[in-house]
C-alpha cells in the first residue's frame, strides 16, 4: 500500500506527463496542416506528370534505344531500397511500420539470392535497419537540419540515386514511404521508380504527337525530372503521415494520462477516507475504552 | 476568339488554370506561340518567359526555369521546373537565380549541360534587363 504522499507524487508527475502529450498533440496539428496543404499542393504535378509520360511512352517501342531508367537493365540481380522515414520518434508504429515493409521486402530478395542496397532518408528508419543490415546500407540522408521540404531535398537524393545507376550499381529501385490518407490512416508503401512505372493508354488519343526535340530527347530529360518528382511527392506524403501519425499517438498518450489521473485520484481519495476513519475509530474506542 | 484550356504547373504548386487565348512558351528550339487547335506537341522549356494571354491584349508573364509542356486536344499542360510569376519578382530573387545558374554552369563539365546553363544565364540576365532592375 503506497502511502498517501507517493500518490500525491504520482499524480503529479502523471499530469506532467499529460501536459506534454497534450502540447505535443497541438504542435502536431498545427505542423500537419502545413504539411496536408504541401503534399496535396504537389499532387497536381505528379499527377500531370504521369500523364505526360504516359502519353510520351505509349507511343514508343521499347528498343535498345530507349532510355534504361524506362527500359530497366535487363536484370533485376541488385536492388535499391530508398528507405524514407521521419527524423523523430513519438510518433506511434509510423517508423517501424515503413521499416518493417522495407524489412520483409529486404528479406524476400535476400532468400531469393539477389543483392539488396538500402538508402535510408530519415534517421528513425537508419537506427532500426541498422540493426539487421548493417552491411547493406550504402548511404543515409540526414534531413534533420531542413525545416520544411523543398524540391531541392527531393532533387538532391534523385541525383544520388541516378549517379548510383549510371554506375552501373543497381537495377531496381524502389521506394518505401507512407502515403497519408488521413489523420488516423497512414499506409506504408512501397513503390518501384526504377525502371519507371508508366500507366499507358491514360488517354485515348490517338493523335500523332510532334516532338521538338525528338522524343527520345524528351524522354530521356523527362524521366530523371519524374525521379525527383516521385521522391519529392513521397517526402511531402511521408511529412504529412508523421505529424498525422504523432497528432493520433499523442491524443492517445493524452487519454490514456487522463485515464490514469482518475484511477489515482480514486485510489488517494479512497485511502485518505480510510485513514481519516481509522483514526476516529481510534480515538472512540480510546475513549470508549475510559 | 477561340479559347482553351491551360495548366501552369510547378512542384509546388498549381499557379494558373483556366481558359486563355494564346500562350506564348519558351521552347527550347525558339519561342513559339500556341492558339486554340494547336497540333499535338510535347516540348521541352528553356529559361525563359512565358506569356499567357487570357484575354485579348491582356499578357500575363510568368518567368519559368525548364519544363515541359504537353500539347493535345484538351489544352496545354506545362510542367514547370520553377515557376516565378512576374509580379512576384525581385531583384533578390533573379539575382539569387542568376547566382545559381551560374553555379551550374561552373559545376558542370557535360558540354551540353555547360550549354543550357550558359543559356539560362543568359536569359536571366535578359530578365533582368527586361524587368528595369
Amino acid at each position: 500500500m503506497p502511502s498517501l504522499k507517493d500518490l500525491r507524487n504520482r499524480i503529479a508527475s502523471v499530469k506532467a506527463t499529460q501536459k506534454i502529450t497534450k502540447a505535443m498533440q497541438m504542435v502536431a496539428a498545427a505542423k500537419l496542416r502545413r504539411a496536408q496543404t504541401a503534399a496535396e499542393a504537389a499532387r497536381p504535378y505528379a499527377e500531370r506528370m504521369a500523364v505526360v509520360l504516359g502519353n510520351l511512352a505509349s507511343g514508343i517501342t521499347v528498343g535498345p534505344e530507349t532510355p534504361r531508367l524506362l527500359a530497366g537493365t535487363g536484370s533485376d540481380r541488385v536492388h535499391l531500397l530508398i528507405v524514407c522515414t521521419a527524423e523523430r520518434g513519438l510518433c506511434g508504429a509510423f517508423n517501424s511500420s515503413i521499416a518493417r515493409l522495407a524489412r520483409d521486402h529486404a528479406n524476400r530478395l535476400l532468400a531469393e539470392g539477389k543483392t539488396v542496397k538500402i538508402i535510408c532518408v530519415g534517421k528513425k528508419g537508419y537506427d532500426i535497419l541498422r540493426r539487421q543490415f548493417a552491411e547493406q546500407i550504402i548511404d543515409f540522408v540526414d534531413l534533420r537540419s531542413v525545416r520544411s521540404i523543398g524540391f531541392e531535398q527531393g532533387d538532391m537524393i534523385a541525383q544520388k540515386i541516378l549517379a548510383l545507376f549510371e554506375q552501373g550499381e543497381f537495377d531496381v529501385a524502389t521506394l518505401f514511404y507512407s502515403r497519408f490518407r488521413s489523420v488516423i490512416a497512414q499506409i506504408p508503401t512501397a513503390q518501384q521508380i526504377i525502371p519507371a512505372q508508366i500507366e499507358t493508354g491514360a488517354t485515348s488519343s490517338d493523335a500523332v504527337y510532334d516532338y521538338e526535340p525528338e522524343e527520345g530527347e524528351i524522354l530521356a530529360t523527362l524521366l530523371p525530372r519524374n525521379l525527383t518528382v516521385q521522391i519529392f511527392r513521397a517526402l511531402l506524403e511521408n511529412a504529412a503521415s508523421e505529424q498525422g501519425a504523432r497528432m493520433s499517438a499523442m491524443d492517445n498518450a493524452t487519454r490514456n494520462a487522463g485515464e490514469m489521473i482518475k484511477k489515482q485520484t480514486m485510489t488517494y481519495n479512497r485511502s485518505r477516507q480510510a485513514m481519516i476513519t481509522k483514526e476516529l475509530i481510534e480515538i472512540i474506542s480510546g475513549a470508549e475504552a475510559l | 476568339m477561340a479559347t482553351f484550356t491551360f495548366e501552369l504547373v510547378s512542384p509546388e504548386r498549381v499557379l494558373f488554370s483556366g481558359a486563355v487565348d494564346a500562350v506564348i512558351l519558351p521552347a527550347t528550339e525558339g519561342e513559339m506561340t500556341v492558339l486554340a487547335g494547336h497540333a499535338p506537341t510535347m516540348t521541352t522549356l528553356k529559361t525563359g518567359f512565358l506569356v499567357i494571354t487570357d484575354s485579348p491584349g491582356n499578357g500575363k508573364r510568368v518567368l519559368i526555369r525548364g519544363g515541359f509542356a504537353d500539347i493535345n486536344q484538351n489544352g496545354i499542360t506545362v510542367l514547370a521546373e520553377r515557376a516565378l510569376p512576374a509580379e512576384e519578382l525581385t531583384q533578390d530573387i533573379l539575382d539569387r537565380e542568376i547566382l545559381q545558374a551560374e553555379m551550374h554552369y561552373d559545376a558542370t563539365n557535360d558540354p551540353a549541360a555547360k550549354h543550357a546553363a550558359e543559356a539560362a544565364v543568359a536569359q536571366l540576365r535578359e530578365a533582368k534587363a527586361a524587368l528595369n532592375f
